[in-house]
């Protein structure tokens, strides 16, 4: 039963309308930054104030709502904003990406495919990919609406001409549907290619920036590149020590203080499903394990 | 043959105060105009208009674009005007740090204008890039350093490449060598000069230093107080000067 001193979700109904008038525009307009009235939320910024008012302008009482932190189900973040939603809307919540009708993400996009019936919220820290190459934001809007962003590429170049290849390793720009450029929130950028061409729909919240934009399915996302530069969609060169899986996104743990480490899969949900299903992987028997990362 | 650059009747007030008023001029293609005058004679609020940086309240600049003929840039709409000064426009200023991306490598600088244009291959880029410093001679071991480690002439240089890699044809230049001690002053003009000629750019140069003008400039405009009150060929101007305030201009330069 959800706490009866809050409107369902936290927020009241006005503000979510207004939220949602955001969200439409945003999904009519992909990768288009949507300025909405973004409210305080009992959380510091930082923390997903954007990705909570979007969470919460879309939920209805039957959804079963998936909150997910680096790909893991089980840390603070994503442990503290699944109770606040249990306790203020009283929807179900579940670790299981594909029973989840709803799932916010602080930097990853689950491994399993979404289906058509969910909805991905993410948490944004800063959408204007152009940010750090030109401060005023009057600038950046019209770099947007002219369609002027070969300064995007200029932060490419730097990164090639500094480290011999394209170093941008998260946040990763990409080109919707062939007119706006948009920041990926700090997903990895082997995440990138699932952007694209998703049956799921995308919603980015930023709260302290106050914008949101969107992705409705299926849509075209193309990750930023040189012709003789291209995309690479990386990751650690190394199996799950936990499920053996080699095509998933793997995080490296340190184990010891003398140089040991484990890679494990980011997405707790599909690491744990595959172990569950009988894969393993080099440390699978390990007895430490119930110590470490997991 | 049909001007480069057509200025009509440009006026630009702020206010009951004049900025530049009744100024119009043809400037015909591989043609370097000066314009001179004091502090405050409305020469770079005249150059912000002709640049499409400031509005003017009045006048037409038409300027002759590759694929429709002469257009008049103070109608054209902005994604227009944006995109010739990118193209065939340049604008040099006169802190090289307000046409520089400080946090950017010269290489990057440089290429900017490249990939604003449409330019995705590293290498093309890379290759331009250095190129062009070498031109502006600037070493190609500093390609990947930031222009805030060069000295204040290499920016003025980097700045230079970064607007003539594109290959435009008008080049705007606001004061260019003000800043700069005499001794860099001479090689920045020897290399401007190289450039306008090598190029066959067309020039509208704005400064107070008449020794710039007879240098690089063919032909000469002499303002004062926002009007234009004297002009002719750059030689002619100068050494005979018909306007007392032009008589002054000229008689204050001091002779070592």
């Amino acid at each position: 039963m959800n706490d009866q001193a809050y409107n369902f979700a936290y927020l009241d109904e006005q503000t979510k309308r207004m939220i949602r008038r955001a969200i439409l525009k945003g999904l009519a307009i992909p990768g288009y930054q949507v300025p909405f009235a973004s409210r305080e939320m009992p959380m510091p910024y930082g923390w997903g104030t954007g990705g909570v008012q979007v969470s919460a302008a879309v939920l209805t009482p039957e959804d079963r709502f998936k909150v997910i932190d680096q790909g893991a189900d089980d840390t603070t973040n994503a442990v503290s904003i699944r109770s606040f939603f249990q306790r203020t809307a009283g929807v179900d919540a579940t670790t299981d990406t594909a029973e989840a009708s709803v799932i916010q993400t602080r930097h990853r996009i689950p491994e399993e495919a979404l289906r058509e019936d969910q909805i991905l919220v993410y948490q944004v820290p800063i959408p204007e990919p152009l940010r750090f190459l030109e401060p005023r934001e009057s600038e950046t809007r019209k770099m947007h609406s002219l369609e002027e962003y070969g300064l995007m590429h200029v932060k490419l170049y730097e990164d090639i001409a500094k480290h011999g290849h394209i170093a941008t390793s998260y946040a990763y720009p990409v080109k919707v549907e062939g007119r706006y450029v948009m920041d990926p929130s700090p997903i990895p950028k082997f995440d990138n290619p699932k952007l694209g061409n998703n049956a799921a729909v995308q919603l980015f919240g930023a709260g302290r920036e106050q914008r949101i934009y969107a992705l409705p399915p299926y849509t075209d996302v193309i990750s930023l590149d040189f012709e003789d530069h291209p995309f690479e969609a990386s990751k650690a060169d190394h199996a799950c020590d936990l499920c053996g899986s080699t095509h998933s996104y793997l995080d490296e743990v340190i184990t010891d203080d003398k140089g040991g480490r484990m890679f494990v899969c980011s997405d707790t949900d599909y690491c744990e499903k595959r172990q569950a299903e009988g894969h393993t992987g080099r440390r699978s028997d390990a007895t430490q394990l119930q110590e470490v990362g997991q | 043959m049909t001007p480069l650059l057509s200025v009509k009747d440009i006026r630009k007030t702020y206010g009951s105060h004049i900025g530049c008023t009744d100024v119009s001029f043809d400037l015909y293609p591989g043609e370097v105009m000066g314009i001179v005058g004091e502090s405050g004679s409305g020469k770079s609020t005249l150059l912000s208009c002709l640049a499409g940086h400031l509005e003017p309240d009045q006048g037409a600049v038409n300027f002759d674009t590759r694929d429709r003929g002469l257009i008049d840039t103070v109608q054209m709409s902005e994604p227009e005007r944006r995109m010739l000064s990118r193209t065939d426009w340049a604008f040099v200023h006169q802190h090289a740090r307000d046409g520089l991306r400080m946090g950017v490598s010269a290489g990057g600088n440089v290429g900017e204008r490249l990939m604003a244009v449409g330019d995705r291959h590293y290498g093309d880029i890379r290759s331009k890039a250095v190129d062009w410093l070498e031109r502006v001679e600037i070493s190609e071991t500093r390609v990947d350093d930031r222009p805030s480690t060069f000295s204040g002439g290499m920016q003025q240089r980097l700045q230079i490449a970064r607007n003539l890699v594109t290959g435009p044809r008008l080049v705007f230049m606001d004061e260019p060598t003000g800043g700069l001690d005499v001794s860099v002053q001479a090689r920045l003009l020897d290399l401007l000069r190289g450039l306008v000629r090598d190029m066959g750019l067309s020039a509208i140069i704005v400064t107070h230093d008449l020794a710039v003008v007879r240098l690089l400039a063919d032909r000469l405009m002499v303002m004062k107080s926002g009007r234009v009150v004297e002009t002719g060929l750059t030689d002619q101007v100068l050494d005979d000067p018909q306007h007392e305030y032009s008589q002054l201009l000229v008689s204050s330069v001091l002779q070592v």
